[in-house]
């Protein structure tokens, strides 16, 4: 089997994480051969496989050793539950640096240091939640993640983010191989949530490949720094990150985006209550002269 | 191809021997595609021709050879205008080999500048522990009085803070309390060399004088500062101190490299040599009034100065020419009460003596001109002084403000009604331009010789010769020790533009039998 090399984008705070640590977890137990790159400066991508606060990052390791040029891949790799690698990017602490081009140098360390080339099913780039900048893109330029997958519920925001991204993978799309692989309900239970997500990905030209229901044992395995695969094995959820992964394996609808505009999405979360419909007449007016 | 040891023979006239010949023919017809020379010399005319103008000029997203350098190369001329001062660049490495080369080629002088080589983790984690190391390092090596620091475009795309940094090293005991560090954030993507030198210069002014300016009093000190800008011509600044001197007016120069830059080869290195004391810079509230002399690029310092120092900074030109340095002069004995000396008014009569002795051969000559904005306004109003008429105007860093000042300045004068100014071009249209509608000569910096070259192979009739005043001149040996500025400076332009307009009515007429009746022994 070819390398397959996946993106997860999604809104900040929507659970990409948790989901791409849980899924990878499913697809270990299915015997693929899988590696995880935190692309986010707060590292917390491996944490659930490694049992670890947070792994130590290349970046860092970097600026301790002089140079990425000092490095070699055992000292970044460490391999955890279900033998998947484990590497973070790392960056600067919030306010100072450039944390885009920390993932930027840490992908091409890995690219040069061949952490590719040994026989990986799979590689989850695990992206910080918007594409800010070039840095963050850096898992869908050439060569690199050909399937990405957006995390969402059916929240305004995370549809918001859904759709943004969906416009940055249609700028790397048309000039190489990424391409839109699905949708990820992360559910926050609103409602309608499956229908509204469904809808969205069908505007988007691409599908809902997994709705992951909400269930408290995902943070009752968090709070154990484990994944629900690990910490709960029978337990209901830990079989839907199962189905996820499988369906992942078996997936191959990739789609070319096609982002929507604000309005038809602002038309789409009217349709699901989600947003009331807009009052014209009231738009610009203050307090006092709304009253009146 | 051998070359003998007692006669070593450089790339010309070596080349032109017919080993070479062959070799490099060789090379271009089996290695590198070479067209046909008649389809080359299609293209070449093509390139000189309006059609090709005008898509020249409708050139959107692509600079051709600039006729600008970047704002960290200005910051570095600011800080080697301050005595003992080492100039000290935050970011990258080769960006300041880059500044240092650029006025090694021109002064013929090493240049002392340091960087803090932020790489690949400086990049991701800012550079604040470069900064530490790099002013540690930098103080304890090469001993200077003062620091000044500005910034490549990777610490500014990264959003370095440097009065954080500077702070912390100070605190963390990288450098003591009390060791001056002057700074300013100077983005290479925006702006120009001369953007640089002004936000340096404001940067020290305001890190000497903005908290300490209890107890000053403007005129207390009776003196008048006076700041020259991105300034290159070292004979400027000399000349600027022989005027105040014989004028009896106590001044401070603010900001004078010209010591550092033309060091004597007396077996003695001197890494730094005069310059501004901080001295100067601290006392420069209680001056009477401050003299920008290149206000077009003296944006912020002019805020600076009137704002916090409450200077009128009078609104004066560039004291180039004649009118412009009778200007500077009367503006200098208004606010120092001073006469203008008998010295002066001698030095006065003989440029004007000089302007009319040439004035036949200058009448009407046609130059084009490039450079920095108050350089080439001031080089434009001398021409116009003289008789010749500026026919192409370009300034790559200026704004629409000053070309409507040019515009107004060229109406003023018969001799400037058949200018165009333009702003944001590069030497890539200029080279246009020149072909569109030919001027006598073009002045400039080294970069004109290869529109010169150009116009040459177009033909003789074509030719336009460059005349070099400007910067940087890389191609000519020790002109930047001459002087632009003053009558002095008048006289030096006026002798260079009349021997260059006879050299080339010399070369014209040099044909036996066929011109040299206009080859004449007196002109």
């Amino acid at each position: 089997m070819a390398l397959r090399q996946c993106a997860i984008y999604g809104k900040g705070g929507i659970g990409k994480s948790t989901t791409t640590q849980n899924l990878v977890a499913g697809l270990a137990e299915l015997g693929k051969k899988v590696m995880i790159v935190g692309c986010d400066p707060k590292a917390d991508s491996t944490r659930l496989i490694l049992h670890a606060k947070a792994q130590t990052t290349i970046m860092h390791l970097a600026a301790e050793a002089g140079s990425v040029e000092d490095l070699e891949l055992e000292d970044v790799l460490k391999v955890g539950f279900g033998d998947i690698k484990c590497v973070e990017s790392g960056g600067p602490e919030p306010g100072v640096g450039c944390a885009g081009r920390g993932v930027i140098t840490a992908i091409n360390f890995l690219e040069e240091e061949g952490a590719y080339e040994d026989d990986l099913d799979f590689v989850f780039y695990d992206v910080l939640g918007d594409v800010v900048c070039g840095g963050f893109a850096m898992p869908i330029r050439e060569n690199k993640a050909q399937e990405i997958y957006i995390v969402c519920s059916g929240e305004m925001m995370a549809m918001y983010a859904a759709n943004n991204i969906s416009k940055g993978i249609v700028k790397y799309a048309n000039s190489g191989s990424v391409r839109l692989a699905g949708l990820i309900c992360n559910s926050r239970n609103t409602d309608r949530e499956d229908e509204l997500i469904e809808a969205l990905a069908a505007k988007l030209g691409t599908r809902m490949i997994h709705f992951v229901p909400r269930d408290n044992v995902v943070q009752h395995a968090e709070i154990r720094r484990m994944t629900v695969i690990e910490y709960d094995p029978k337990a209901k959820q830990a079989q839907e990150y199962r189905d996820l992964a499988q369906k992942i394996i078996d997936n191959d609808r990739f789609v070319i985006p096609e982002p929507i505009s604000m309005d038809d999405l602002e038309d789409l979360l009217m349709e699901f209550g989600i947003m009331e419909v807009e009052d014209e007449s009231i738009v610009g007016k203050a307090a006092d002269s709304a009253v009146a | 191809m051998n070359q003998v040891v007692d006669n070593i023979k450089p790339s010309f006239p070596l080349f032109k021997e017919e080993d070479y010949t062959t070799s490099l023919g060789n090379k271009r017809a089996l290695f590198e595609e070479k067209h046909d020379p008649s389809r080359i010399d299609e293209i070449f005319e093509w390139t000189t021709s309006e059609e090709y103008k005008e898509l020249n000029f409708s050139r959107e997203a692509l600079t051709i050879n600039p006729a600008k350098a970047c704002q960290p190369l200005g910051a570095v001329l600011c800080s080697l205008g301050f005595e003992n001062t080492l100039p000290y660049v935050h970011g990258s490495q080769g960006c300041v080999a880059y500044f240092r080369t650029y006025f090694n080629r021109h002064f013929k002088e090493p240049v002392a500048c340091v960087s803090d080589s932020m790489i690949e983790d400086a990049a991701v984690f800012g550079g604040q522990k470069n900064m530490f190391d790099g002013l540690e390092n930098a103080r304890a090596l090469y001993k200077p009085d003062m620091i000044m620091v500005s910034t490549t475009c990777m610490a500014e795309v990264i959003g370095d803070d440097l009065n954080a940094f500077i702070g912390n090293s100070r605190k963390e005991g990288h450098i003591p309390e009390d060791f001056p560090v002057p700074f300013a954030h100077t983005p290479s993507f925006v702006g120009s060399h001369t953007t640089g030198w002004d936000n340096m210069f404001e940067g020290t002014i305001r890190y000497f004088t903005v908290n300490d300016m209890e107890g000053k009093e403007v005129g207390s000190n009776g003196k008048i500062n006076i700041v020259p800008g991105f300034e290159t011509y070292l004979g400027n600044y000399r000349v600027l101190h022989r005027y105040m001197k014989e004028m009896g007016v106590d001044y401070s120069l603010l900001c004078d490299p010209s010591e550092v830059l033309d060091t004597p080869a007396d077996g003695k290195y001197r890494m730094y040599s005069g310059g501004t004391t901080q001295d100067e810079v601290k006392d420069a509230p209680n001056a009477r009034d401050t003299l920008l002399l290149q206000p077009w690029q003296l944006v912020k310092t002019r805020k600076f100065t009137k704002g916090t120092w409450n200077h009128e900074t009078p609104a004066i030109n560039i004291p180039m020419g004649l009118k412009w340095t009778d200007e500077f002069l009367m503006k200098v004995s208004e606010i120092s009460g001073k006469e203008i000396p008998l010295s002066l008014e001698i030095e006065r009569g003989r440029l004007v003596d000089m302007m009319t002795d040439s004035h036949a051969w200058l009448h009407g000559k046609k130059f084009a001109i490039w450079g920095d904005a108050d350089f080439v306004m001031g080089l434009a109003g001398f021409l116009l002084e003289l008789g010749a008429e500026p026919t192409h105007i370009i300034c790559h860093h200026a704004n629409k403000r000053w070309k409507k000042a040019v515009d107004q300045m060229l109406a003023g004068s018969p001799y400037g009604k058949d200018c165009e100014v333009h702003v944001g071009a590069d030497l890539w249209h200029l080279r246009s331009l020149i072909f569109s509608k030919k001027p006598d000569f073009m002045i400039g910096n080294s970069y004109g010789k290869f529109i010169e070259r150009d116009t040459l192979k177009k033909g003789e009739d074509f030719h336009v010769p460059l005349i070099r005043i400007g910067f940087p001149i890389f191609d000519r040996h020790h002109l930047h020790r001459s002087t632009t500025l003053g009558y002095e400076g008048a006289m030096t332009i006026l002798t260079t533009l009349t021997n260059a307009v006879l050299e080339k009515m010399d070369k014209d007429t040099m044909k036996m039998g066929v011109a040299d009746y206009n080859y004449d022994l007196v002109r």
